[in-house]
């Protein structure tokens, strides 16, 4: 048992529900969790990070960290590392946590372990518990490396405040001669309706099997009735049917819903990962063996086209339009 | 320009994955392997950068023997040349010893530009590329759905939760895109002909001067100690739709409270 550290990302000056995952559970892998906080916007996050347990903080304040990709941000978490020693790393399993993690871990050479849905302490190492191929798959990994470093997926641990106190703070300063490397030039935001994913009760999502875009108007309809989301697969949003927002599944959201509608989804591994903690969980698709219907509770060999729009019909009948 | 594209060749990813219950490493035999699908999007932006600017498209791979036939079809879709890595001692390597291997083949191919896909269709750890980068001294620009390459200058468009954001950089630099880029291009009969001809070089760890030590499976920093089928979900309820399903739809809803 030692010292965690935990690299925390910051928007809109609170820490991400994925942070204070992260720092909840750090308390039970070591004697003290440490948090490093690179944003112009760390100081109103650090509240809330010590009232998760986190008892020290290393915080940067410049606005490199938002302008530049990864490098300069590689540049001082791997001085932190390597001066701390600390007995683990957690990093949020997002795109800017994964190119984090890369180029600490190719510059400290320390093995740096992605998709980590459970970690456990285990003597002097720790136990990392990863699903693969589409969750079918549970891999138990033991780290033998000093410092391991490990992204850890989303809604994998519950944060649970203890109500202690701010962090100490320590000043990191970024040095002059740290790489900054690509450059944000400015951000484009797309437009989006209804409730967000994460946190929707009900989620409809479509994928390959809805045809074509225009089809995605019934499972916009459906997901009103139930005052749900809807979401997609990758296929969809690489075809462009749908914004990458609406992505359920490794490189989109992850989603914990009551209940789960999956249409014309076949259940690539890479869905399936992002949709399966989900309590409930209803499919329909043509092909009876379809890796969906593994998951599902209530699975529907059909078309989701004449399936879907039979549904509506049956919720109006029953007084939801 | 010279343009270095990564490719893997992966089990058929429409099939379900195996490990070996003793090695616990992934089963590559009886198993249909094919060009991972988000590197054919890889192979197709490094043709694109080059017949905008001139210049060759190298194609990088690290694998077994069977790993060429990937290298062949990116030939065949237009690079120019192909590096296979191949030797028995890089079985079980790590991401951080793939990077290693990686890094060391693209400053051997003089390459300026690396692209790559966001992540393998297999294992989707998605931190070769970015270590890759790092280990080159290099800038990253990761998610890209849009590339854009100008001499000296590359500027994508990554992808957001939210949107998109437009990042630049000097080359060279390391770029990772997304299957939402383009649309791979098929290998035309004569590109498949051409491919033939074209230089396809295998090299050890040695010819990368890379110590035998530092990769495989003995020199990953952890070690698996059990994969087991994941517990199942309740077993649940198969219906076909004879036109009922969805009143059995919405009294499941009714049961869960959610109507």
């Amino acid at each position: 048992m030692g010292r965690i550290l935990v690299v925390a990302e910051v928007a809109g000056g609170s820490p991400t529900p994925l942070t204070l995952e992260l720092v909840s559970h750090g308390r039970t892998l070591g004697d003290e969790v440490a948090v490093v906080v690179l944003d112009p916007d760390a100081d109103p996050a650090l509240p809330a990070l010590g009232a998760h347990g986190a008892s020290q903080a290393y915080v940067g304040r410049e606005t490199a960290y938002r302008e530049h990709l990864g490098q300069p941000a590689a540049h001082v978490v791997s001085a932190l590392v390597d001066r701390l020693h600390p007995s683990l790393v957690l990093f949020p399993g997002t795109q800017e946590g994964r190119d984090l993690a890369a180029r600490v871990s190719a510059r400290l050479q320390l093995p740096v372990l992605a998709n980590a849905v459970d970690v456990t302490p285990e003597g002097d190492a720790f136990l990392v518990r990863t699903a693969i191929f589409g969750a079918t798959v549970d891999v138990v990994t033991r780290t033998r490396a000093r410092s391991p470093l490990v992204l850890v997926r989303p809604k994998s641990f519950t944060a649970t405040a203890t109500g202690a106190s701010p962090p100490k703070t320590e000043e990191l300063p970024l040095p002059a001669d740290a790489p900054l490397g690509a450059r944000r030039l400015g951000s484009v935001v797309a437009p989006s309706a209804g409730p967000a994913l994460e946190g929707a009760r009900v989620v409809v999502s479509g994928g390959r099997g809805m045809q074509e875009a225009a089809n995605f108007e019934v499972l916009e309809h459906l997901a009103r009735q139930l005052g749900g989301a809807v979401g997609a697969s990758r296929a969809v949003v690489d075809a462009g049917w749908v914004p990458y927002a609406l992505q359920v599944g490794q490189t989109g959201k992850t989603v914990k819903p009551d209940v789960y509608i999956a249409c014309g989804i076949s259940g690539a591994m890479q869905h399936l990962v992002g949709m399966k903690g989900s309590s409930h969980i209803v499919a329909i698709n043509k092909d009876p063996d379809a890796p969906i219907f593994k998951l599902s509770d209530l699975g529907v060999v059909g078309d989701a086209l004449k399936v879907v729009p039979a549904l509506i019909e049956e919720l109006r009948a029953r007084g939801l339009t | 320009m010279k343009v270095a594209v990564f490719v893997k060749q992966i089990p058929d990813p429409t099939g379900v994955g195996r490990l070996d219950p003793v090695t616990h490493l992934l089963v590559r035999d009886g198993v249909e392997l094919v060009m991972d699908p988000g590197d054919a999007n890889g192979v197709e932006s490094a043709l694109r950068v080059v017949e905008a600017n001139g210049g060759e498209v190298v194609a990088i791979t690290m694998g077994g023997e069977r790993a060429a036939e990937v290298l062949r079809k990116a030939l065949a879709m237009g690079a120019s040349s192909a590096i296979h890595i191949a030797d028995d001692r890089l079985r079980g390597s790590d991401a951080l010893a793939t990077a290693r291997v990686l890094a060391a083949a693209v400053t051997r191919s003089g390459c300026e530009l690396v692209v790559a896909g966001t992540e393998s269709t297999d294992g989707y750890t998605g931190t070769v590329p970015a270590a890759v980068a790092e280990l080159l001294g290099w800038p990253s620009l990761t998610f890209a759905k849009a590339l854009e390459v100008e001499p000296g200058t590359v500027r994508i468009h990554r992808q957001t939760p939210a949107g998109h954001d437009v990042v630049e950089s000097p080359l060279p630099a390391v770029v990772t895109v997304t299957g939402a880029i383009n649309e791979p291009r098929y290998p035309s009969l004569r590109g498949i002909m051409a491919a033939k001809s074209r230089p396809l070089e295998t090299l050890s760890v040695d010819d990368l001067g890379i110590p035998p030590e530092e990769v495989g499976l003995a020199a990953a920093g952890q070690e698996v100690v059990s994969a087991a089928p994941a517990p199942e979900r309740a077993a649940g309820e198969l219906i076909e739709d004879d036109g009922s399903a969805a009143r059995r739809i919405a009294d499941y809803l009714a049961e869960l409270k959610v109507i």
